[in-house]
């Protein structure tokens, strides 16, 4: 008996006035990004308000959405179709700006994330022009705003905290980082926050607050011991860089724990909702379970699992065993070219079967282990998405049944 | 065939670092790899980075704590038996901890460290450090040695993904920011020396898909401008290569001509009262041979990169042991170790 999947339907989701952030999170190479767009520009095309936020979108896909530059603002996307010419022509090009993307239905914007810039921002909305020069200026700084790591996550939940502010969408589709582990983005706002209570920062702030080895005095040994250590291992240029961006920061670490915790209440806010992407295979089945598992365990309201890139066949009622069957049949029978080709296209076939059932079973080993979590399915595609029919095509998909 | 250790792509390459996009298989191509290169007899050592247990998954064992376990035996080659792979999970903070320990005796005040925090500290809100310690502890792996002896045959890194994996490697650079002199500077210059020598190759795993391949391409171009260029490319790993029953399926001349063709060998094979089968499998002929002529426009990009390309095929329920040694035996034979 195979579990019961109940299903989900996207165009609901995004049909639902209420449903103001869905963030689409998985591990990478499932098309994550694809199907962020794909729910953006569906939604606008049924008449919402869009931004899309991306991360690390492939090229042309970026550039079939306008995207040709990395600059942190939402811009519109053209070529939207408002919901009157649905089926219809593709509105032209420039329509897109004025009043066709908007009044007939929805519009769609979409943002690549610099998470550098994004945290520049924040350092210049939250203090002087001289204080902030001198954080930009630092390099420990630098290195903090610009790598990888934490950073990354941290600035798209920030982003994500900014748009919902700035309330000129009324749904915002996120496209999560591709995290080294599951939910980062879920930790680093709450690790930042953590990182600028703990006692250790205090501590670095000390010295370059009271001057020098004189605030060192007023510690006791244990913390001098600390601070001759760290010292030891980042070398004592390093550990100025970090006190003089820590003292210039003091007066911004409020806010910035502020702003984590509420991008977090955000996330778990009704208005909000988790898709899990994955593909039909055992790896990202895989951590597809750990995202649906670490959700629940925060209490992020989880819609459901996209499983993206399904195969199927047009012949689903030849079975494989059938069809490998016909093939028999046909080498007993003298050679012609007809029976050359069928044979190719049966057992072509039968191979397509075998990697439906595949993906069947795989998709039902998930089931079985999360009966509760609805399943969207999406069929693979020939070709890569580059285009916004590609995005619709994909689109006409998340619809019920 | 044979092969003798001399034949391999990749002879006086010590460190082995395996990049790729997400969702390629980096993890099971590294391992494999590393089974292959054990096979030559000597002792490997497989590393991760990124917190993911991804090889004690791949071998079914328990998570790995910060120390070297063997996980598996090579296959025997040439009447040699083949070497152990053992297997480390490296973590920032461990790497940190075991650092202070070597040189500065502070295992003890480790752990008061790691409790006030300075060590999530240095490793988390420091990324460049992490990267360091983490490329460290690989190329302190490839140096160490016994009785005059390396102990390891080879490492192999499962590395960061390509996105990130010019970062990752440029140690010397993004700590140069931060330290210019001190302890962590001078680690950071030792280590940055075995990955620019001939002795490190940093080797791509794609699939024959649009976005992968570019990312490989990138990848690629981008080691060449990470710092002054010396870090090598390795070989490129198409991974999960689907193959059709009978090879290749050639485009359709006439699709109309097709179906006709079919309906008559259909019925032949007592599949004739199905009046629509016809249509639908010419359908799936015509759409597997599209699926394979992009895979072809994507195998000419690869071709056209100038590494060394190898071919690993789709296992498709899930990795155990027998699959990698079915992998590392195909890599085997295509010379890339």
């Amino acid at each position: 008996m195979s579990p019961k999947t109940t299903p989900l339907t996207i165009d609901q989701l995004i049909d639902d006035r209420r449903t103001r952030i869905v963030v689409c999170c998985g591990s990478g190479g499932v098309g994550k990004t694809t199907i962020a767009a794909a729910i953006g520009l569906r939604a606008a095309e049924r008449g919402r308000h869009v931004v899309v936020l991306t991360v690390d979108p492939a090229r042309r896909l970026a550039q079939s959405m306008g995207l040709t530059v990395l600059d942190n603002t939402p811009r519109l996307v053209d070529g939207v179709r408002g919901t009157d010419d649905e089926g219809g022509d593709a509105a032209s090009a420039g329509a897109g700006a004025g009043a066709g993307g908007a009044s007939a239905g929805g519009s769609m914007h979409a943002m690549m994330l610099d998470m550098k810039r994004t945290f520049d921002e924040i350092v210049e909305a939250h203090s002087d022009p001289d204080r902030a020069a001198q954080i930009l200026a630092n390099p420990f700084y630098q290195s903090l705003s610009s790598s990888f790591a934490g950073t990354q996550e941290y600035m798209a939940m920030e982003k994500l905290g900014q748009l919902r502010r700035a309330d000129e969408w009324d749904l915002i589709v996120v496209d999560t980082p591709p995290s080294r582990s599951a939910l980062d983005f879920l930790d680093a706002p709450q690790r930042l926050g953590r990182f600028l209570d703990g006692r250790l920062l205090r501590l670095l702030v000390a010295p370059a607050k009271f001057g020098g080895k004189a605030g060192l005095k007023v510690l006791n040994a244990g913390f001098g011991m600390v601070t001759g250590v760290v010292t030891k291992i980042i070398g004592s240029q390093l550990l100025r860089d970090v006190q003089t961006f820590v003292s210039a920061m003091d007066t911004m670490f409020g806010g910035f724990r502020e702003r984590a915790e509420y991008t977090y209440r955000l996330l778990r806010m009704p208005g909000t909702s988790f898709l899990v992407i994955a593909a039909p295979e055992h790896d990202a089945l895989r951590e597809a379970s750990y995202f649906v598992e670490r959700l629940e365990r925060d209490g992020m309201p989880l819609a459901g699992l996209v499983l993206n890139r399904v195969h199927s066949s047009p012949a689903a009622r030849l079975s494989a065993a059938r069809s490998l069957a016909a093939v028999e049949t046909l080498q007993g029978l003298p050679e012609s070219d007809s029976s050359a080709l069928a044979i190719t296209a049966l057992r072509l076939h039968a191979e397509r079967m075998r990697r439906a059932a595949t993906e069947k079973r795989l998709a039902e080993r998930f089931t079985a282990a999360h009966p509760l979590v609805p399943v969207a399915r999406i069929p693979a595609q020939a070709e890569d998405v580059h285009d916004l029919d590609g995005l619709r095509v994909i689109g006409a998909t998340f619809g019920p049944g | 065939m044979l092969v003798s250790m001399r034949d391999t792509d990749w002879d006086g390459v010590r460190l082995h670092v395996v990049t790729g996009k997400g969702g390629t298989g980096k993890t099971t191509v590294a391992a494999a790899l590393a089974l292959a290169l054990a096979s030559h007899g000597k002792p490997v050592l497989l590393m991760e980075v990124e917190g993911r247990q991804g090889i004690a998954q791949l071998f079914d064992v328990p998570p790995l704590p910060y120390e070297e376990r063997r996980v598996a035996v090579a296959p025997a080659d040439d009447g040699r038996p083949g070497g152990d792979l053992l297997a480390l999970a490296v973590d920032p903070q461990s790497a940190l901890i075991e650092y202070l320990e070597m040189f500065y005796n502070l295992r003890q005040a480790g752990r008061a460290l790691t409790k006030l925090g300075v060590v999530d500290f240095a490793t988390t809100i420091a990324p460049g450090l992490s990267d360091v310690l983490l490329t460290g502890k690989a190329a302190e792996a490839v140096r160490r040695k016994k009785d005059g002896n390396p102990v390891y045959g080879a490492v192999v890194l499962d590395a960061p993904p390509t996105g990130r994996i010019g970062r990752f490697l440029n140690v010397s650079s993004e700590i140069s920011g931060l330290a210019k002199v001190g302890p962590i500077r001078n680690h950071a210059d030792t280590v940055e020396k075995i990955i620019r020598s001939g002795q490190t190759v940093v080797h791509f795993v794609t699939l024959l898909e649009e976005m992968p391949v570019q990312e490989t391409l990138d990848g690629i171009a981008e080691l060449k401008n990470v710092g002054q260029g010396n870090i090598q490319p390795g070989g490129i790993f198409v991974n999960m290569i689907r193959r059709g029953p009978d090879g290749p399926v050639t485009a359709p001349a006439d699709k109309t001509r097709d179906v006709e063709a079919l309906e008559v060998a259909l019925k032949a094979a007592g599949l004739g009262e199905d009046h629509g089968l016809a249509a639908d499998l010419a359908d799936e002929l015509a759409e597997e041979a599209r699926a394979e002529q992009t895979q072809a426009a994507q195998r000419r990009l690869l071709d056209a990169a100038g590494q060394p390309c190898y071919e690993l095929p789709l296992i498709g329920d899930g990795i155990d042991l027998a699959a990698l040694y079915r992998l590392a035996g195909a890599l085997r034979e295509q010379g890339a170790a």
